[in-house]
């Protein structure tokens, strides 16, 4: 059996559900595995410090909550201080890297940053830090395929952002491959 | 009779419990609800709101929750599939209606998507702590069926079947999601309509006259029912009445009416009931769950099953009437019995009953907020078997 | 009982197999039936497809006695019941005939909101002044200290003056008639057979054996004489001045007739202007 846990954090409003929904879609739509995603509900999930919680199995899906991540995406500071201690031994810890300082990484994580605050002003659209985020997850993680995270993204997105959004998804997911083909040859 | 396709949204989908739920009512031939919003049941009546005019359905969003539950029940009489959807406040609410429901015989689905309480409790946390509540929970006697999905893929076909009982026995059918199910979102298959059956209203084939009997039972014991505006001139009332319909104040049209309403479920219970039941083979310990924490025990099972421990699950996928047949035949040959709930003991004291001192019964109680802790109940299950 | 040539026409509209009824002598519920048929024979309206919803009460068995579909439902909530079958069978003419306890107290908030949204159903609210059927307890429109089991020393609660809440709600047709005015009631009933929207008829009605014996008002007849004597009919009064005291006058009239889209008009136009060709029209009967 094969699970992964995956959590990502954020503020209310940088679109963290919409980036766990993609993950999930993907994997549960087009990767043929089982995914579950649940959420934080309540007056967090509209400001504070919210999280998306994905499962991902290549069976079913028993027990449909996170409780070790081992994978973490993090978008801001409180998020990365509440969730960082939850994680598995050697999980792998993905962050925005000028909203987040990753002080007391748990010993045996791989942390990568990603400027994807800039990157997503480059491309004009702040909003898009999410999806951003979601691509560099995908290079770096063998969670989800690239393809069927391309399609979860233009399903997932509002009607006529699909171009906007698949740009800023590629954005991230190149700079996760350049990292990953660095470590690979370290 | 198959669905109506205009209400089928077939394909794979990625959907939470409570639109799920939606697609279901839709898929069942639903196309009027009357509602109140609460958390976190609430998602299940916007998309109803959102879907409704693209089928040609009405959503009303009433004034509260008692307005909701009787509305219903006036659409059900002018011959409309219904729901109403609600959480625990709403459903506490919403109780006398239920009563109403089952002493007119109106066919109709009550959504209750259960947070922690009591009171206003955990809006956005899960509880199993109303199951007691879906059973007894509208003053005098009666009997309810209650489905407990635990997934959102459930949340679509049970709603389904949800409705379908409801037309079968004409009696109110209790929902009974919970908020993980409600809000998780996992992969949902819907079929084509002509692979969903559908379960049509019980119309009367008597033509209007003087003699009319509104509640003539038919063998299984339920009456057929008849189309409002027609002719027929029938009454229909909450007080005790006899098969025409009238109120007649005496115990033996009590007994008579009331036994009735009771026995058309617990003598259909067989035909009612739906129950999984996975490594109960070699079972040495039974784990009895429904809903959402019959998910949670699989994985107790198979980490028990990994330490060579000899565990099963039976789940309940309809909770009420009780599968009490079925724990029975169980009891006789399992050394203990499991009862996780996400409460301080509800279904648990029916497998206590029906166990009867033939093995020991553990309750793994729990307040409600999160889900079991797999570990714990296999803690549970460690020390029955020592 | 009269048969054959001598029936009352009234009879065929009763189910008289439930006869003698369970109102006392000289209650007024028993007028406003016979009201409330001579109603439908006069507006020639097609009787199957009226239906009468009441709650519970002394005016809440209502739907008992008439030889329509009729739902005795439970207390405080015909109206809902009635929206919910109205929205199933927008073809069909829904009436909701019960007490002022009923509708106004327990169904209080289920009565301003219907009339808001302007559902097409008929209220025909008796008001007796007191909880009869329970032996005489204070209700909603209780006057100024009168008497009840349970305001024993006078009720010290201001009443509601229910034309007047049934205007500020929205309703569409808004007339009070006591059960003296049995012509004028009548007629308030055929009118609102034939008005859309949500429209409301108060009828004053004697409740001798609770509430006047307690208050010491005398018997039916005299409860008749007294409504003959204190009653004005003011018609198109302003609303806010129907107040009723203790042995004050009555004044009774129609007071308002306006038209509003009902519920599924207003419904079916802004679907229809939001969602174009995606909208499915539920058959609501509006024309189009």
């Amino acid at each position: 059996m094969s699970r992964t846990e995956i959590k990502i954090g954020g503020l209310g409003g940088q679109g963290v559900i919409l980036a766990g929904m993609i993950l999930g879609r993907a994997a549960a739509l087009y990767d043929d595995m089982d995914a579950t995603l649940t959420q934080s509900f309540g007056p967090e999930a509209r400001g504070g410090a919210c999280s998306a919680q994905v499962v991902v199995n290549t069976e079913r899906n028993l027990y449909p909550c996170v409780t070790r991540p081992d994978i973490l995406v993090v978008m801001s500071q409180p998020a990365y201080e509440r969730f960082v201690m939850e994680v598995k031994p050697g999980a792998l810890v993905l962050y925005e890297e000028s909203l987040v300082e990753t002080h007391h990484l748990p010993e045996g994580c791989r942390a990568f940053g990603i400027p994807a605050t800039r990157f997503a002003e480059e491309l004009g659209r702040r909003m898009v830090l999410n999806i951003i985020m979601v691509g560099f997850l995908t290079a770096l993680a063998d969670v989800v395929s690239v393809e069927a995270a391309r399609k979860a993204v233009v399903d997932s997105v509002p009607k006529g952002t699909e171009k906007l959004n698949l740009g800023a998804f590629e954005k991230g997911y190149e700079f996760g491959l350049d990292i990953k083909n660095r470590e690979s040859s370290c | 009779m198959k669905a109506d396709p205009m209400g089928v949204l077939v394909g794979a989908h990625f959907l939470d419990g409570d639109h799920a739920c939606c697609e279901g009512a839709l898929a069942a031939g639903c196309r009027m609800v009357f509602g109140y919003p609460i958390t976190p049941s609430t998602e299940v009546v916007e998309r109803i709101a959102r879907r409704f005019p693209m089928v040609g359905g009405v959503f009303i969003q009433m004034e509260d929750e008692i307005a909701s539950s009787i509305a219903i029940q006036g659409a059900a009489w002018g011959g409309k599939k219904v729901m109403t959807v609600t959480s625990g406040p709403g459903m506490s609410l919403m109780q006398e209606h239920i009563g109403f429901a089952a002493m007119t015989e109106t066919p109709c689905v009550f959504v209750n998507v259960q947070r922690g309480g009591p009171s206003t409790g955990l809006p956005t946390l899960p509880g199993q702590a109303d199951m007691m509540q879906a059973r007894w929970g509208s003053h005098g006697d009666y009997e309810i069926i209650a489905l407990s999905p635990n997934s959102p893929q459930e949340c679509f076909d049970l709603t389904i079947v949800a409705f379908n009982m409801s037309e079968r026995y004409r009696v109110p059918v209790m929902f009974m999601m919970d908020e993980s199910v409600g809000h998780m979102t996992e992969r949902v298959i819907i079929p084509e309509s002509t692979e969903i059956d559908i379960e049509p209203r019980r119309l009367t084939r008597a033509q209007p006259s003087e003699d009319y009997e509104l509640y003539a039972p038919e063998e299984d014991l339920v009456p057929q029912m008849p189309p409002v505006g027609a002719g027929y001139r029938f009454h229909v009332t909450g007080l005790t009445h006899d098969e025409k319909g009238y109120p007649v104040m005496n115990a033996w049209v009590q007994e008579k009416l009331v036994r009735r309403l009771v026995d058309k479920i617990r003598k259909n219970a067989s035909e009612i009931a739906i129950n999984q039941e996975f490594e109960l083979e070699d079972a040495e310990v039974v784990i009895v769950a429904y809903g959402i924490t019959s998910r949670v025990v699989q994985r107790t099972m198979f980490l028990a099953r990994e330490k060579g421990l000899k565990v099963g699950v039976f789940r309940p996928v309809v909770v009420w009437p009780f599968p009490e047949d079925r724990i029975r035949e169980l009891a006789g040959r399992a050394k203990a019995f499991v009862v996780p709930e996400l409460n301080y003991g509800q279904v648990y004291y029916e497998v206590e009953r029906l166990v009867a001192g033939r093995a020991p019964c553990r309750l793994v109680d729990h307040g409600g907020g999160a889900l079991h802790d797999p570990a714990d109940i296999l803690k549970v299950v460690e020390e029955v078997l020592r | 009982m009269s048969q054959g040539e001598h029936r009352n026409p009234v009879e065929s509209f009763l189910r008289m197999d439930r006869m003698p009824h369970i109102w006392c002598p000289g209650c007024g519920i028993g007028i406003v039936v016979n009201c409330f048929v001579r109603a439908l024979l006069k507006s020639k309206i097609d009787v199957d497809s009226v239906s009468v919803v009441s709650g519970i009460g002394c005016t809440g068995r209502i739907a008992g006695y008439f030889k329509v579909d009729s739902f005795h439902t439970t207390h405080g909530r015909p109206i809902p019941f009635a929206t919910g079958l109205k929205t199933a069978r927008p073809d069909m003419n829904i009436v909701v005939l019960s007490g002022e306890g009923d509708l106004i107290a327990i169904g209080g908030n289920h009565f301003i909101h219907a009339a808001r949204r302007n559902v097409d159903i008929k209220v025909i609210c008796v008001n007796n002044f007191t909880y009869a059927m329970t032996g005489g307890q204070v209700g909603p429109t209780a006057p100024l200290h009168s008497i009840a089991t349970t305001a024993p020393y006078g009720s010290h609660e201001r009443p509601f003056n229910l034309p007047f809440l049934a205007e500020s709600s929205g309703a569409t047709y808004v007339a009070r008639w006591t059960t003296y005015h049995v012509r004028q009631l009548t007629k308030a009933m055929v009118d609102v057979l034939n008005k859309p929207g949500f429209c409301f008829v108060e009828a004053i009605a004697p409740c001798p054996t609770i509430y006047q014996r307690r208050n010491r008002m005398g018997d039916g007849l005299e409860m008749m004489r007294f409504y003959r004597e204190h009653s004005r009919i003011a018609n198109g009064a302003d609303t806010r001045s129907l107040d009723i005291e203790m042995g004050g006058e009555i004044v009774v009239g129609k007071f308002i007739d306006r038209d509003r889209p009902t519920y599924l008009e207003a419904m079916d136009e802004e679907l229809s202007k939001r969602l174009g060709n995606r909208y499915v029209p539920y058959p609501t009967g509006v024309k189009r």
